[in-house]
């Protein structure tokens, strides 16, 4: 009985039980599976984070965005003033978190590949696309450069899902996708 | 000079030192699992999109509150009276130091007090994870720290009562594998802490004004070393509480000694890398660390949790079979005491930790699955799977039998305690499964409004995704009056039950005191009497093909989304 110490004083000899055995190759080559997963689908999956992140000051960060929107904003978001931004294809992106933005609004062409930076410049925002349910943790200090490659068009939101605070659940930011 | 009773069920020595320190520290969990269960009420009722109940400020305060009461201060005091329980009574020996343990107890409670105290201030409800650079309160931090320094205290406890035990000699031959599986927890609660140290005092000092900065990526590391490794701290007693339950309800014997330790040891060994499922989509982070991290080495953790899975019902079926229910695969399931809600309870929080929590832990914590889950509902889904169905109800089920045990004292309303884990069990079970269906439509986790009422912009959730919402905060109500049912049936059994009659066949009959008869292991390995577990074989199978197939539909799912390089 588990409550008591074990009746075999030298219960490490004793034989494990067939079934036992089974079970364990079984579990250990499941895990040799999962584990062989994910270097896997580094090689021959689409969907992997790059490595490439930078330390950065935050007011650095929300200079190049906003040198970014200087040069590509075509119109603004309807009637809320934000700007919608068409960086061309293969360029430089830069989004900004911040209470309680996400900040330009970002149009992007179908199929084109861009370098995506996420950082913010104050505290910890949850970068969620939807409804593509892509999730990225945005930190202060911190520029995460993500090779993106939209495979949809349609308009795309931008919902905050790292808890900022009493205006958290009203921080929504936008990607347009258009066919070329 | 230690003083000792001899209890009437179990005939075990009980240390009365020990015996006063398991009872206060049982009795204060409930009460804050009680506090804590009511802000999840509030918190369920606020995300029932079609209640809504709570302001945005008062949900954030709530939240925090509910995770820190439930998820820490709960589960650790009931954890301490584990520690206690598996080492001086189990190993039949005094406790050391008691005043130590006191020391424990008065840490623990008044660190969980000054933390609620900041919370309901309302000026620190940054969550359970109080992520830098938002600040709480400083109180709020010390608190925590003060209940942690408490955890370590009771640890020391615990680790010194080994000792005494083993030089005293108070047992033959290696400690029973209960105790074994609380030492793991233990061991694994010393490096928990200290992750804890590394992190909060400095936050402390921050939020006094001594520090200037806190790196937020730091931070979220080492924050997590505490935070997810506390949740190992879960498991491993959590699973102890298994093979006690199984050994007193069934005369259960581990199939394998060796076996079963080996498992709890690759916990030790590896649990402590499981900071990176909270870091797999974070900046600055390499893939290999995360492959690496995140994986425990090469899954063997998961290793140890999937033996578990097998020994556990397995030691169950052996004596089951031992005792004739040997027709088909699974008579021995069939006749077990379901109308017990020890049993019940113990085998749901198996069944359930291990479809609902285990399978989706696994699956998010794969790098690249945990794009397309990281901080949406899916995440609370996931641990009301491992902490609440499993941990929580795994401690219900110990506590309906220890509870009336140690206060001699019969349950005041068994009737209801007959349905309790059941309620609870699906109530909750039920939930974490609309919490990920939720999840997986991209609901964020922590948002007071997925309908965006106050915003610039406006994100449009599917139907689908406000009907889960929906289902997931009345399920988790329902759960909620299980859990309450609960913390009636205990507080109602301490005020107003009945002392039990001590003769042991009275006692028999209303609940399930272990047969004094321990002779006649379950099973004699290379001899006639050898038996076999298929029945358990085959839920394992159906365990393992539930895994595989929900594993690789999120690597379609995932494959299905924008492409990341």
């Amino acid at each position: 009985m588990a409550i008591f110490p074990p009746e075999k004083r030298i219960w490490w000899n004793e034989p494990v039980e067939k079934t036992e055995v089974l079970w364990i190759f079984i579990a250990l080559l499941w895990a040799l599976v999962m584990f062989f997963m994910m270097p896997y689908w580094h090689v021959n999956g689409n969907q992997n984070l790059s490595n490439e992140a930078y330390r950065i000051r935050p007011e650095v960060y929300a200079q190049r965005t906003e040198e970014m929107a200087a040069k590509y904003t075509v119109r603004e978001e309807g009637d809320t003033g934000v700007p919608v931004v068409r960086p061309p294809a293969g360029s430089d992106v830069y989004m900004l978190a911040r209470l309680w933005e996400w900040w330009p609004v970002l149009e992007l062409e179908k199929g084109q590949s861009y370098r995506l930076h996420l950082s913010s410049v104050d505290w910890l925002h949850g970068f969620s696309l939807q409804p593509e349910n892509i999730n990225i943790q945005v930190h202060p200090g911190y520029d995460m450069v993500l090779t993106v490659t939209p495979t949809s068009s349609g308009e795309f939101s931008v919902v905050c899902n790292e808890f900022c605070g009493i205006g958290h659940h009203t921080m929504v930011g936008k990607i347009h996708v258009v066919d070329k | 000079m230690a003083e000792f009773r001899t209890c009437p069920d179990t005939g075990f020595a009980i240390d009365l030192a020990a015996d006063k320190l398991i009872k206060w520290n049982a009795v204060t969990s409930v009460v804050f699992l009680l506090v804590g269960g009511v802000f999840g009420i509030l918190v369920a009722l606020t995300r029932w999109p079609a209640v809504h109940l709570l302001d945005p400020d008062l949900f954030y305060l709530a939240l925090t509150a509910h995770g820190l009461d439930v998820l820490l201060v709960w589960i650790i005091f009931f954890e301490m009276a584990l520690l206690y329980f598996c080492s001086a009574i189990l190993l039949k020996s005094r406790l050391a130091v008691p005043w130590v343990g006191w020391l424990q107890y008065g840490l623990m409670l008044v660190g969980a007090l000054i933390t609620n105290v900041a919370v309901l201030q309302g000026e620190s409800s940054v969550m359970f994870t109080s992520y830098v650079p938002m600040m709480a309160a400083p109180h709020f931090y010390l608190g925590i720290i003060l209940f942690a320094v408490g955890a370590l205290m009771g640890c020391v406890v615990f680790f010194a009562t080994l000792y005494i035990a083993k030089r005293d000699k108070t047992y033959e031959g290696s400690i029973p594998l209960v105790t074994f599986g609380a030492m793991t927890a233990a061991i694994i609660a010393v490096f928990t802490i200290l992750a804890g140290a590394v992190i909060l005092i400095p936050t402390f000092l921050w939020s006094l004004g001594f520090i200037a900065n806190i790196d937020t990526l730091m931070y979220r590391v080492i924050w997590w070393g505490l935070g997810h490794s506390s949740q190992q701290i879960n498991v491993a007693a959590q699973i102890s509480c298994w093979y006690a339950i199984a050994a007193i309800l069934f005369n259960a014997k581990p199939l394998s000694e060796k076996v079963s330790r080996t498992a709890f040891l690759f916990y030790i060994l590896f649990l402590q890398l499981a900071s990176a499922h909270h870091i797999l989509v974070d900046p600055g982070m390499s893939s290999e660390w995360k492959i690496f991290n995140t994986s425990y080495a090469l899954y063997l953790a998961v290793l140890g949790s999937m033996l578990h899975g097998l020994t556990v019902p397995g030691a169950v079926e052996a004596a089951q079979r031992k005792k004739g229910y040997n027709r088909g695969m699974f008579e021995w399931l069939r006749k077990a005491p379901w109308g017990n809600p020890v049993f019940s309870g113990f085998a749901l929080s198996v069944v359930l930790f291990g479809f609902l929590g285990g399978i989706t832990g696994v699956m998010m914590g794969t790098e690249q699955l945990n794009i397309i889950i990281h901080n949406t509902m899916y995440v609370p889904g996931h641990f009301h799977g491992t902490v609440v169905v499993g941990t929580t109800l795994a401690f219900m089920a110990m506590a309906y039998w220890l509870v009336p045990v140690l206060w001699q004292k019969e349950l005041v309303f068994p009737g209801l305690a007959k349905w309790q884990p059941y309620l609870f069990g699906l109530g909750m079970g039920l939930a974490s499964i609309f919490m990920m269906g939720a999840g997986t439509l991209g609901v964020p986790r922590r948002h007071w409004d997925i309908s965006f009422a106050d915003a610039l912009m406006v994100h449009q959730f599917p139907e689908s995704a406000y009907l889960m919402m929906g289902l997931a905060g009345i399920s988790g109500v329902i759960g909620g009056v299980g859990g309450g049912i609960f913390v009636l049936n205990m507080v109602g059994t301490l005020l107003w039950g009945k002392a039990k009659v001590p003769a042991p066949a009275a006692a028999e009959a209303s609940e399930p005191a272990p047969e004094p008869a321990i002779g006649g292991a379950a099973t004699e390995y290379g001899s006639a009497s050898t038996l076999e577990v298929p029945g358990t074989f085959i839920l394992a199978l159906v365990f393992l093909t539930a895994f595989v197939l929900y594993y690789f539909v999120n690597w379609k799912y995932l494959a299905s989304v924008w492409g990341l390089s």
